[in-house]
Formats: structure tokens, sequence, C-alpha cells
């Protein structure tokens, strides 16, 4: 107790080491009460975060995803070990920020380079045990003409050595109740009481009532009960509990021989690593499953019919696309930025904000109305600008290319604006002012000092201008469709289709997709665009050099 | 000091956090469980209607049905009736009508899939060749189905689901202008000139892929289907009926009228649409979609059947929405005894009516229907001698193709018959 006054109260003229002890004291009282709520903050957050981690975890053990499991469980540790500790300042900032990229981005990409080593699309969906079910459920075919059966599941009575076994009892036309269960043919049922047609009791069973059977419903549905020793005369099955039909199976699996035998033909379709079971013939059984195809699809890429033919053609528009789309929509943008920087310009304001407008509207709106005013006869452009004129616009490939780059432009140019805008405003009058005491012409000026200044802050915008043009999907999807298509070359490509827009032709036609072949696809394309964006920004990296 | 307070902290805070956790988890299962069985306890009661036995037993558990927001209302009571029933309780979940065929075909292998969904049959193709649906068998119920609805939800010889709607396209007369229905496309086109009509006739064309799916009545009338049917009313991928000789006779139909102006590509539905309801056209082709916007613009609308242009019947493609089922269902046997007798019961197939305005396919729902509003009886007649879209994976192939060429021929870029032909090597060479 004495001690403790001491420390608390006003230090008498003990050593001076006491006094910064109670410093010392005095500020971990004061960090602490200031951070309380912080830290209150923090628990709540962390704290619900990791119960979000170990429930999602618990869920996904449960269904037996580990991997993905235990990547929540050390994700969910290692946030909440960050935050936790002191200090680790740059890692408590970049944590959220990782987290996204991880999901949205490196994720989407790794999944998609997955991907495109797989033969993933129509008719290779799932598993291979996925694919056995799915051909053994459609190819049960309904004897023609055979009735249907009021059908009564049984179960055997007795509280000892009763099996947990189902049995069928159905009534044939003649009103003779039969009963048989799994590899027990039907056979005269023996005490059976028959009424409406349904059986209602055997001697030795129980019928089991409609809720159980919802409750046993997997064992009912796939309960196969043969009608004789014969096999060819199938099978009762029932979907519903109530209703049996007599089935035949088309096809007949071999778990050993890992083979599909069709029961009529006699046909053998084999697992050949094909990911389906392929017939001598080579007919395939769909569906098949997904397996790994290795580089396939990038072969595939280059080397199939419909993409060899047009690929040059398409690539060589591709980039004149970009290359132009950027050139133009930046040409247009600097000439309206200066003009609309030049002090002697009246209410500018409400000029820029006009200027932005197209950027404002969405971009797919606006292709689908430039659509409608290029109509060959009853477009605005036709009709009012040009008097009635019948300009195939959309329809004649040069036209059409020269339309969508007009499109782009409309699309594209405010964004140009503003950051010469933006640019422009940040370069300092008096240079330009120097360079005319100097003897410059005004024109010289600009080429000499402003254009190399803006170029330096702009390069990199025009880089990344120029891979979204080189993918601009929207513009062509809704604008053209790729049209007009010569139908008379035979491929489903045509004269503004850029690499982006192809790739979705060959790779979705009508509802089949294939997404291995447009993984490979993306993947080639991203190196394409990558490999121009390295090389130009290395050429601007030497223009910062030269400032 | 400092250390251990912190460690404290540390330790305190851990714990804090595990012991939320844990409650959150504890919370989560032990709220489940009871209500489940409150559930069945609540349902499982006397109405035993699909049992006809006196025990009264519960049963438990859940179906999930993916279906689209007009759907939802009605399947909710269904949904409802169900459960009372039989203790199963029924999960509607709303979907994007247009993305629950990717989705059902991306998450049923997952296990995330439901056990039923709502859609349209020429999705069939895809669903089946990815192995995500399986075939309902409906017994002696496919007799109350129209054909034409229970032909499109076949597959392969196995029908997959349960049909609710048929929808297709059909001839529109502006009544004021034209007081009867005419019986060929030429005295089509005579009635609606003498109407004094600035178009006489007017279908929504593509500039570059035309639209095979509203000129199909009259390819039809030339007796050239796409693909040759069946037996049993299925498409045949490896007979490719297109390029025979009424194909060839369409061609140069189909040049015949886009030289007259009749066939225009330059207008398309937007602006087909706009000129009927302004009263300029006498006729249009066109779906159930765009009556009632007619309506509005106050023309007096009748529905005809489509006059062909050959000599053969007009008939167009019908599309028929319907219930699927999941091959991986755990729950086969709820989910088919919700489909084949509550979805295929007379009151909802009425009730999706009501909400849909397509006629149901139920006959006995579809009669009734008829019998209560003309609009609805005018598609339904045409509709019940249409012919299914076909559901085969082949057509993917054949629509670019096929518009592409109409187009072209439309607008006279060369010798009908030779693009026609090129057009059928090309599909030919495509779906191989």
């Amino acid at each position: 107790m004495p001690e403790h006054t001491t420390t608390s109260g006003p230090p008498p003229r003990e050593a001076s080491k006491l006094t910064r002890r109670q410093r010392q004291a005095a500020k971990i009282i004061d960090a602490t009460s200031i951070g309380w709520k912080l830290i209150l903050f923090k628990i709540v957050v962390l704290g619900l975060l990791c119960a979000t981690a170990v429930y999602a975890a618990l869920v996904l053990f449960m269904n037996e995803r580990w991997f993905v499991g235990s990547l929540v469980v050390v994700g969910g540790a290692a946030l909440t070990w960050i935050y936790l500790q002191r200090g680790a300042l740059p890692a408590k900032y970049l944590a959220p920020g990782l987290v996204f990229l991880l999901i949205f981005q490196i994720f989407v990409v790794l999944y998609s380079g997955y991907v495109a080593f797989t033969n993933y699309g129509t008719g290779h969906n799932s598993t291979k045990d996925h694919a056995i079910h799915a051909i053994m459920l459609q190819t049960q075919d309904r004897v023609p003409d055979s009735p249907t059966y009021q059908v009564s599941v049984l179960e055997e009575s007795g509280e000892l050595l009763a099996s947990e076994e189902l049995y069928f009892a159905v009534v044939t036309a003649d009103g003779e109740a039969l009963i048989g269960a799994d590899e027990e043919p039907l056979e005269p049922a023996e005490g059976a009481v028959v009424e409406d047609g349904r059986v209602t009791s055997v001697d030795g069973y129980n019928v089991l009532p409609f809720a159980e059977l919802l409750n046993r419903q997997q064992e009912v549905t796939d309960l196969v009960v043969p009608i004789s020793e014969d096999p060819n005369d199938g099978y009762l099955r029932t979907q519903d509990g109530q209703r049996a039909y007599q089935y035949t199976s088309r096809y007949v699996y071999d778990e050993a021989a890992d083979t599909m035998t069709n029961t009529e033909t006699g046909e053998v379709y084999r697992d050949t690593g094909e990911g389906a079971f392929v017939s001598e013939a080579g007919e395939q059984l769909m569906p098949g499953w997904q397996i790994n195809v290795g580089f396939d699809n990038f072969i595939r890429a280059v080397t199939e019919d419909s993409i060899r033919g047009p690929l040059i053609y398409v690539t060589l528009w591709t980039f004149a696309f970009a290359f132009l789309s950027v050139a133009t929509t930046f040409i247009l943008g600097l000439f309206l930025a200066m003009v609309f920087n030049d002090q002697r310009m009246k209410s500018r304001k409400y000029y820029r904000l006009v200027m932005i407008l197209p950027y404002a509207f969405p971009g797919f709106l606006s292709a689908l109305v430039w659509a409608g005013m290029m109509n060959q006869e009853f477009g605005f452009i036709n009709n009012v600008l040009f008097g009635g004129a019948s300009i195939p616009w959309l329809t004649d490939p040069w036209l059409a290319k020269l339309s969508i780059l007009i499109v782009n432009l409309w699309l594209g140019f405010p964004y140009m604006f503003l950051v010469c805008t933006g640019a422009l405003q940040a370069i300092p009058e008096e240079l330009s002012e120097a360079a005319q005491v100097d003897g410059a012409k005004a024109f010289q000026a600009f080429r000499s000092i402003k254009l190399p200044l803006l170029l330096t802050a702009i390069a990199p915008l025009l880089i990344s201008s120029f891979a979204f043009n080189f993918n601009n999907f929207n513009l062509v999807y809704m604008l053209t469709g790729g049209g007009p298509r010569d139908v008379s070359a035979g491929v489903n490509v045509g004269s503004t289709d850029i690499l982006i827009s192809m790739v979705y032709k060959v790779a979705f036609v009508g509802s089949q997709a294939d997404y291995g072949l447009a993984s490979a696809f993306s993947i080639l394309i991203f190196i394409i665009v990558g490999t121009i964006s390295v090389i130009a920004f290395r050429k601007t990296k030497s223009f910062e050099e030269l400032n | 000091m400092r250390t251990t307070s912190e460690g404290l902290f540390r330790l305190t805070a851990v714990l804090g956090i595990s012991a939320l956790a844990l409650s959150a988890c504890g919370g989560n299962g032990g709220e489940e469980a009871p209500e489940l069985d409150g559930e069945g306890a609540e349902n499982g009661g006397p109405e035993e209607n699909g049992g006809d036995n006196g025990e009264q037993l519960e049963a438990s558990g859940d179906l999930t049905v993916w279906v689209d927001a007009d759907r939802a209302d009605v399947l909710a009571d269904a949904a409802e009736e169900f459960e009372a029933d039989t203790g199963i309780s029924v999960n509607l979940v709303q979907q994007d009508f247009g993305e629950i065929r990717d989705q059902f075909v991306s998450q049923v292998p997952t296990g995330e899939g439901p056990d039923i969904a709502v859609g349209a049959h020429d999705w069939l193709g895809v669903l089946v060749t990815n192995g995500v649906v399986a075939p309902v068998e409906l017994g002696d119920a496919v007799d109350d189905f129209e054909d034409v609805a229970i032909e499109a939800w076949s597959y392969d010889g196995q029908v997959y689901g349960v049909p609710y709607s048929i929808e297709n396209i059909a001839l529109l007369r502006n009544a004021d202008l034209v007081d009867e229905a005419p019986e060929t496309f030429d005295e089509m086109i005579e009635l609606g000139e003498d109407s004094g009509a600035d178009y006489p006739f007017v279908v929504g064309l593509h500039a570059q892929a035309a639209d095979p799916y509203h000129l199909y009545p009259f390819q039809m009338s030339y007796g050239a289907p796409v693909f040759g049917q069946n037996e049993d009313g299925s498409y045949d991928p490896e007979d490719l009926q297109l390029g025979n000789e009424g194909g060839l006779e369409f061609a140069d139909w189909l040049a015949e009228q886009g030289s007259a102006g009749v066939l225009n590509t330059n207008i398309d539905g937007d602006l087909a649409q706009e000129t009927f309801n302004d009263g300029a056209a006498a006729f249009q082709l066109t779906g159930p979609w765009n009556v009632p916007s007619a309506q509005e613009a106050g023309i007096n609308v009748e529905v005809d059947f489509i006059p062909p242009a050959g000599d053969l019947e007009a008939q167009p493609f019908a599309g028929v929405q319907g219930f699927f089922l999941s091959s991986q269902s755990e729950n086969t046997l709820a989910a088919t005894t919700f489909l084949v007798d509550y979805v295929g019961s007379p009151e909802v197939q009425t009730a999706l009516y009501e909400v849909g305005g397509r006629a149901p396919a139920l006959t006995e729902a579809f009669d009734a229907a008829l019998a209560d509003d003309e609009i609805v009886a005018g598609f339904g007649e045409v509709g019940a001698e249409a012919v299914p879209m076909p559901s085969i994976p082949e057509m993917g192939a054949v629509w670019d193709f096929w518009g592409a060429t109409q187009a072209a021929i439309i607008n006279g870029d060369g010798d009908p018959a030779q693009l026609w032909e090129q057009m059928v090597e090309d599909i030919e060479g495509a779906i191989e």
C-alpha cells in the first residue's frame, strides 16, 4: 500500500530512475486509453472475419473441399495476425488490396490459364462419374406400349431379421399382385390385398407411407426391379413413388472394363482418353467429362480451318483498328483540349461539360443508337445529313470499318480531351512564352516544348487505350456484330471482326461453348497485348530520361 | 512487464474471437434443427394427399427451384400447397431467365444447382449434352399436353420436363385497314396495298442477319424445313433439308420479294413495330410480345394465320417454356411429384398463363385460355400447328450462315440459288 501511494503521488526526491519509469507508465496508459476504441473496433471486425472464415472452412471441409478450406483458414489466420501485431504498417495497408487482387485478378487469371489446358466446354462439363450417371439416366427407354403400374413400396415387417431392403408391389392388367426387389424378379405376392388397382398390404411386409418414401427417396428412385429372369424384358423403376414404368437400358456400363455397351447393336464404347466414351468407328457418346488436354487448345487455336483462314486478315485489322482508334481520339482530344485551354475562349466551362457527354453515356447504348443512325434507308445520317442518299454505312466492308472508327472516335475523344486538358494545365505557360521570346513561332513552340512534355505524361494512357481498343468487344458486337460478311467465303467471320470477337464466334457457336479454346485464345491475345505494352512502356521510359 | 501485458491482451483477443466464431457456428447449427422439426410437425398433419394411408409420418427436406421473377408468385402458391401436402418445403430462388441455362450447366456438377429450374425447350440440346438434366416420365399424362409442347420437350426419345407455355409468331392485322384475313402471301400484299397503308406488310429483319426465325413460316410453305424429323417428331441432324428443291424455290422467292421491296433488311424489329403502331402498315409478322404496345397505340389488332407463300402450310417455329429436372438432384421423388402433379395441374398452368400471357401447354388449360382471350386464341391456334424450334446442338451451326445468306439474297447480292447452295454446303461443313 505505501508503495502504491508513492508511485501515484508526486515524486518526493527519489532517484530520477523512478520518474522515468513513471513517465513510461503514463505513456502506456495514454496510448491504451486513446486506442481502446480502435482495439474494440479491431476485435469486432476481426471477430466477424474469423467467425465467417471458420464457418466457411467448416462448410468446405464438410463438402470435402480440403484445398479451398485450408486456404480460407490460412487466409483468415494471416489477416488476424497482421492486424493484431504492433507495427507492420505496410502489411496493414496492403492486406485488403492483396486479398481482392488475389480473388478477382490472380485467381481468375490462373483459372483461365488452367481451363486453357482442359477440354472444358459443352459436353465436357463435369466428372466421369457424373457423365456415366447422366448417360444411364438419359438412355433409359420406356418399353413401347407398356402399361403404367400403380406401385407400392414395401419393406419386410418384423423387428428382427428384417432387412432394410425395399420391394415394389404392382398389380398386372389381370389383377394379379406381384412383388419384387433388386435382382429379385417380380413374382406373385402371397396374401396381397388390392384396392383400386394398388397393393395396400402384403403378408410379411409393410407398405411404406408417402412421407417415408420422401425420407428415403434416393433408395426408392434408385431401385431397379427386373420384370422377369430375362433381362431383355426390362425392369421397373419409379420416379415419383406412385407410378412405375417398364424400362430397358440402351447402354450397359461395365465397371471392370470401363466400357459402355449398346444393348441393341452390341457396339462397345471405350474410354480412350478423349474425355468421352468412343466407339470403334469414332462415334462419341455424350455427355463426356472434363480432362486435361495439354496444349491441344493452343494448337487448335492456330490450326483449325475456321480460324486459320481469316486469322491474318483479322489480326491486321485488329492492329489497324486499335492503332487508328487511339490516334484519332488522341488527335481530336488534344485539339479540343488546346482550343478550350485558350484564354481567349469564352464560356469554356460549358463547352467542356458538353464535350464530356459522350463519355457519360454507356458505350453499348451509344453503339446501338449509332447503328440506328447509320441505317441505310431510314437512318438519320443518310436521311438528314446526306439528303436521302443511300450510303451503306454498315453493310459495305470498307465503309463499315470507317463507321466503326467514327463511332469509336465519338466514344473515345472525351477521355483523351480530359487527360490532355489536365496535362496541358500542368505545363507552365512560361515555357512557351520563353520560347516565343526566343523567336519560336506558336506552332514550333507547341511542337518542340509542349508536345514532348505532354507525351511524357500521356504516353502510358495511350498504351492502355491501345490495349483497351485491342479488345473492344462491346463496340464491334453492338455496332456491326463483326459484319458485313462475305457469304460466299464460307467462314463465319466478318470484315469488322477483331480478334476477340472472332474468338467469341469460334468458341461459342450458337449455344455450344468451348471454354478451353476461348481461354487458350485469350492467353494468346494477352501475350500479344502484353508484349506490345512492354515495348511501348520501354519507349516511354526513354522519353522520360530525355527530359 | 510490457510484453506480458501485450501477450495477455493478444491471448484474450484470440480467445474472444474464437468464442465469437464458435458461438456464431453454434447458433446457426442450433437454430436450424428445431426449425425443420417445427415445419415437419406443422405440415405432416392430417392432410395426407399423396400417401393414400392414414399414418401420420413426417417427411422433411426441401426442394430448390430456380424460377424467374414473373413465374415466382405462381410457383410460390403451388409450393405452399405442396408443402402442406407433403411436408417438403420448396425453396424458390429467383434468377434472371436469360442466365438460368448457363448457370444451371455450371452449377449442377458442383452440387450447388437446383432440383428444378424454369427454361425453354431449345436449351435441351446443351443441357442434355452436358448431362445436367434427367428425363421426367410423364406416363399417361403425356396425352394431356398439346402435341407441339411434348414434341418440343422431347430429346432423343425422352421427355425432359413439364412444359407450361407455347410461344410463336403469327400475323397481326390492322383491322381498321383490312377487314379480312388473307389466304395467301400475295393476297395479303394485295389487301395491304388496297388499304392505302404506306407498307402493306412489315417484318423486322436485321441488316446482315435477316431473320430466319421470322421468315421460317414462308420457307416451310415451300416444304423446306431445316432438318428432317424422326418418327417421334425429333429432328435428325444427319438429314439437312434446307437444300431441297423447296429451299431453292424459297431462295428465289426471297430475291423476288427483296427486289419488290416487300422484304427490306433496313426495316429492323423496332422500325417494323413503330410502322405498325403508327398505322402505316396493314400487316406485321411478329410475336405476342409486340401486341400490348400496338393496342396501347390504339391499333385494332387481329391475329391471323400466317399466309403461305408456297403451296404448303406456313408453320412457324414454336418455343415452349417449361420446368426441367436436374440429373444430380437428390430429391428426385419429391421433385417429380412437384413437377407432374403440381406444375402439370390445370390450376398452375392457368395461373402461369395469366401472368405470362402465352398459351398454356396443358390441353385443358390451353382450351380455357383460348376461349378466354382473342389474341391468345389467335396465337394459340397458330402455335398448335407450329413446329418446335430444333433443340439439337447442330442447330447452333445453322443460324449464322442461314441469316447472312438470307440477307444477301434479299439485298440482291448474287444469284439466289447459288448463294443458297453455298450456304447449305457451309452448314454441312460446320455440322461436321
